[in-house]
């Protein structure tokens, strides 16, 4: 059985950054990762982040994933094991994985759970049909495989992932036929709204899709106009001739691991669905079991960052690795709560108190 | 329409050595690095899978390892995720029915 002080499952920007603190703070650390290459979602975002420099503001994700992943893979401290799936996790520190084709046990002192989330799906006829994908994936063909996934393409959801991957879809020379969304006004950002809107692509309010059509895959869709009860208005259906149907609905935490540890989980809607109860120190309900990012509530990437930070100087200092630990968080913690600011931020603080324990 | 990107604003165009692979026994082109369901879609194959209980039509979903949706026969293997596996020379890609036949068995 192989051994670390710190597991970081995920390798992505809470994951990264959990691995950096504790490294830094002294304590020796194995990273897990199912992907051939760091940078969990990061690797397929071209558009620049905001926030300070602590979470690498100006830049785009796409750079920010390599500067962390050089800084993992130069810390002797840490371990990288790449093409690995953690397959479960189990009270006494082991967890298994299966990296390539063989499966393997590590035991660790303390673990970090920073799983990131999974795209939400979309109720509707047809949706099984090849050419429906999530946002994610159209963002993974075309920016990091550099693939178009379709010729004309309708997005669902109005939020700010489907007003990014439109205009990423019309950077690419791909064709918009529209974006719709449920609620009487879009989520997203009005900066991007109005953008997409001056390169002419019809965003469509209070509208849903009924279904899809088409013989093996996506070629068409019907939409409609929807009343207050979310019923599709009779005459206002349209069809849309597109061999893409883009689901940018949200995302749910991962947290299949935590579950079967016996982790507290609770319901927040704000934060995307189930989401583990958690200490100021991103410590669960089980001692040792940490958690950073997306799995722990969906926000932005700058936030898993800051997370990441908190969850690694925790982790190690319930090893003993101390220094300056309680100077670092706090410091971490403000940053925290400077992104978490605004009104964008309003659903995922009232969320946020949802899951907060004292321990 | 090419599906592949030749210019982006943006990204620069990476890609590895061009490789051959079959899908369905006819050869195609592709790159090494990409993963196999990226070199499916440039070359406009959508269908990767039928679905065991209804014989419906499965492709790509999430693209990072989620979903179970692409999974394909490869080299003889089934229920490899297309997503998250990068294309090699000479790989034999193919559709997979229902939920596979593990190697050595029925």
């Amino acid at each position: 059985m192989l051994t670390t002080e710190i597991a970081v499952i995920g390798g992505g920007p809470a994951g990264m950054n959990s691995s950096l603190a504790a490294a830094e703070q002294g304590a020796e650390v194995t990273l897990l990762d199912r992907n051939w290459e760091l940078g969990g979602q990061l690797v397929k975002q071209t558009h620049k982040f905001f926030g300070s420099e602590n979470q690498y503001a100006g830049e785009r994700g796409i750079d920010i994933a390599k500067i962390l992943a050089e800084k993992v893979q130069t810390n002797n401290r840490i371990s990288v094991r790449n093409n690995s799936d953690v397959l479960g996790i189990y009270h006494d520190g082991v967890l298994t994985f299966k990296q390539g084709d063989k499966y393997k046990k590590l035991s660790s002192r303390q673990t970090i759970v920073a799983t990131g989330a999974a795209e939400k799906f979309l109720p509707f006829i047809n949706n099984d049909l090849p050419g429906v994908y999530g946002a994610g994936a159209v963002q993974t063909l075309m920016n990091q495989q550099g693939v178009l996934p379709g010729k004309r393409v309708l997005i669902i959801g109005g939020g700010n992932i489907g007003l990014i991957v439109a205009y990423q879809l019309l950077q690419a020379g791909v064709s918009v036929e529209a974006i719709i969304e449920a609620l009487p006004q879009v989520g997203g950002y009005q900066v991007h709204k109005e953008k997409i809107e001056r390169m002419g692509v019809p965003i469509l309010t209070s509208h849903t899709i009924k279904k899809a059509y088409g013989e093996e895959s996506v070629e068409g869709a019907i939409i409609g106009k929807i009343n207050p009860s979310w019923e599709i208005i009779e005459g206002t259906e349209r069809d849309l001739e597109v061999d893409v149907i883009c689901l940018a609905v949200g995302l749910s935490p991962l947290v299949d691991l935590l579950y079967p540890l016996g982790v507290e989980l609770t319901y927040v809607p704000n934060l995307g669905g189930f989401v583990p109860k958690r200490n100021e120190y991103l410590e669960t309900t089980i001692s040792g079991y940490f958690v950073a990012g997306d799995c722990s509530g969906v926000e932005e990437a700058s936030s898993a960052m800051m997370e990441g930070k908190i969850a690694g100087l925790s982790a190690a200092n319930g090893i003993s690795y101390s220094k300056k630990f309680k100077e670092k968080v706090k410091e971490s913690k403000e940053e925290l709560k400077k992104l978490r600011a605004g009104e964008v931020a309003r659903e995922v603080r009232a969320g946020l108190k949802e899951v907060s324990i004292s321990k | 329409m090419s599906m592949r990107i030749s210019e982006h604003p943006i990204l620069e165009e990476k890609r590895g050595e061009e490789i051959t692979f079959t899908f369905e026994g006819s050869e195609l082109t592709g790159y090494e690095g990409e993963t196999v369901a990226a070199a499916l879609i440039a070359n406009g194959i959508k269908v990767f899978r039928h679905s065991p209980k209804d014989n419906r039509p499965r492709g790509l979903f999430c693209a990072i390892g989620n979903c179970s949706s692409c999974l394909m026969n490869v080299n003889g293997k089934p229920n490899v995720r297309t997503c998250m596996t990068q294309l090699k020379q000479g790989m034999e890609v193919r559709r997979q029915k229902g939920k596979g036949k593990i190697i050595g068995g029925n």
